[in-house]
């Protein structure tokens, strides 16, 4: 048995691979890139809900917000951990963030401008991150699929309490609940357009799935997430900015409108409204403490 | 007594409300994931206690008051937070420098205050102190290690300290009432404080290889609201939603 059966041998059963086992080039490549994107998403996306932990309208709120943003941190550090297990550095994983090598989910290159997009981005954005890291559970990179279960029950606090901030609004007063619209209409394409490109469209899946890296397709996971979604929104009054979003009694599945693909890619591809802010941000952030970390090795190394 | 015990309050819960505010300006912009959340971290347990006291002070008023409208709904000069609270963060020496003063006289503060004889204080203070704890020994280390670690991280860390230690006085300013409550058993006398808070930072600032600031003139005011112009901006961006749609629940 050659090195590579017995690695898919484990994938079949549904045995975890392990950071000291042989794994195919492919596979280590594939799950770097992954993994990092996630981790620089955590951490990326500190910065469109930190826009608003200093505004917060009530104190409640405030620490509610500032807890997950610190959940994210977290969630950013602990994936870097599990990607460093296939022996690369975290610091090189941020160089590749900021030199652009490494992208992060898009839906981050997009502004947070009102109060209601901290409701809209806890509640679809989260929710649909949950959606695919449930099924990310089931990965074969134990590291990573450990990674996830711990994030998952985070996760979905996250989204309860982003689905109470857009539900306060969307049943408050008239001012409230334009905002909470507002936040809807910006935030809904670009929430299920972070399942990725159409399964027929996307060009590392058929590899991801073979290597039990990716359990579920894109299609399958956006339709799940437009399924539990299209409720919540209807109980608090919001509307979907679809026209063609129907109830397929066939399917038992909403049928949904055509993506602007156009969009995705340019935003993908750097032209969103905030790449360069969100980038520039972590690079001066990173920039500005370098004497600190200096500092701090260099005590370290006087001291042990 | 009710007015100074409310002004006593203030006092505490704007200190801690201030200072967790800039710390929380820090999320995203720390210069290690780690420290973005020992940040944060520092920040949400000022929150807590800020939250703590203004609950207090919205039953000692009564009414409409909760603790949101204390937060929100006050202009600079009802505010009573030491100066260094609204401080800017500058780099993180200066961040670190100004949560090392504060934090070394929350510890002390609270070290006693906890044996108050107003029973929401004296748990307020207990609460703290165990949080406070954690904040002294966080920034304490981090004095120390920019102290000793480089050339460039002793001559930033050096200067925020001579720059930030005329603030330092105002900490232990009090005002009539606060006289008042001391001797009721209620707050403390914090002349009291003074030298085991000196005996704190001079400890550190030697393991930090750091020079002790000379002290000048040393600013004062925050104990009648008299505040910087920084506080103004600070509270522009808190209470905006809050004003701007002042009868909406959130």
């Amino acid at each position: 048995m050659t090195d590579l059966d017995k690695f898919l041998e484990k994938i079949n059963n549904n045995i975890k691979i392990e950071p000291k086992d042989w794994m195919p080039d492919g596979y280590r490549k594939h799950l770097q890139r992954q993994m990092s994107q996630h981790a620089h998403s955590e951490v990326i996306g500190m910065q469109p809900e930190g826009n608003w932990i200093t505004r917060a309208p009530s104190l409640r709120a405030k620490v509610i917000l500032l807890a997950k943003v610190q959940d994210e941190a977290g969630h950013g550090q602990y994936l870097y951990s599990a990607a460093e297990t296939l022996g690369k550095s975290r610091a090189v994983y941020i160089e590749e963030l900021q030199s652009r090598k490494a992208k992060y989910s898009s839906i981050f290159n997009y502004p947070t401008l009102n109060w209601a997009d901290m409701g809209a981005v806890g509640w679809l954005v989260d929710g649909a991150a949950i959606v695919n890291q449930v099924s990310l559970q089931k990965t074969s990179y134990g590291p990573y699929a450990r990674a996830m279960v711990k994030i998952c029950k985070e996760e979905s606090f996250h989204q309860r309490q982003g689905y109470e901030i857009i539900s306060k609004m969307a049943l408050g007063s008239p001012e409230q609940k334009e905002m909470a619209q507002d936040a809807m209409n910006r935030f809904w394409w670009p929430s299920i357009m972070m399942f990725g490109p159409h399964d027929q469209d996307s060009a590392r899946s058929g590899d991801a799935m073979k290597w039990g890296i990716k359990i579920e397709s894109n299609d399958d996971l956006r339709q799940k997430f437009i399924d539990k979604t299209v409720a919540q929104a209807e109980l608090i009054g919001l509307t979907i900015p679809d026209k063609d979003l129907k109830w397929n009694e066939e399917t038992k599945h909403y049928d949904f409108g055509a993506m602007d693909w156009d969009e995705f890619w340019s935003v993908v591809n750097g032209d969103g409204p905030c790449n360069d802010d969100r980038i520039n941000h972590h690079i001066k952030a990173h920039e500005e403490g370098r004497w600190v970390r200096e500092a701090a090795n260099a005590y370290a190394e006087k001291n042990n | 007594m009710k007015n100074e015990l409310i002004n006593y309050c203030l006092r505490l819960g704007d200190s801690s409300l201030i200072l967790g505010q800039r710390l929380a300006e820090w999320c995203s912009k720390g210069p290690m994931l780690e420290e973005d959340i020992a940040l944060t971290n520092i920040s949400l347990d000022f929150f807590g206690q800020s939250r703590m006291l203004y609950s207090y002070i919205a039953e000692l008023k009564g009414g409409d008051e909760t603790e949101d409208t204390v937060a929100f709904r006050r202009n600079e000069r009802e505010f009573y937070n030491i100066l260094l609270a609204e401080r800017p963060n500058g780099h993180f020496g200066d961040t670190i420098v100004r949560s090392f003063f504060v934090d070394a006289f929350n510890f002390h503060h609270y070290s006693k205050l906890k044996e108050s004889k107003d029973s929401v204080i004296a748990a307020f203070a207990e609460k703290s102190l165990k949080e406070v704890v954690y904040h002294l020994r966080h920034s304490s280390e981090w004095v120390i290690r920019l102290g000793d670690g480089t050339e460039e991280s002793k001559l930033k860390v050096q200067t925020s300290l001579n720059e930030l230690w005329s603030y330092t006085g105002d900490m232990f300013d009090m005002n009539d009432g606060d006289h008042l409550l001391t001797s009721e058993g209620i707050a403390i006398d914090l002349e009291e404080i003074k030298p085991l808070w000196n005996a704190t930072i001079e400890s550190v600032l030697k393991r930090g290889k750091l020079d002790l600031p000379e002290s000048k003139y040393m600013q004062k005011g925050s104990r009648n609201a008299m505040h910087s112009e920084y506080l103004g901006h600070l509270l522009c961006e808190m209470q905006y939603i809050q004003r701007a749609y002042p009868n909406s629940q959130w």
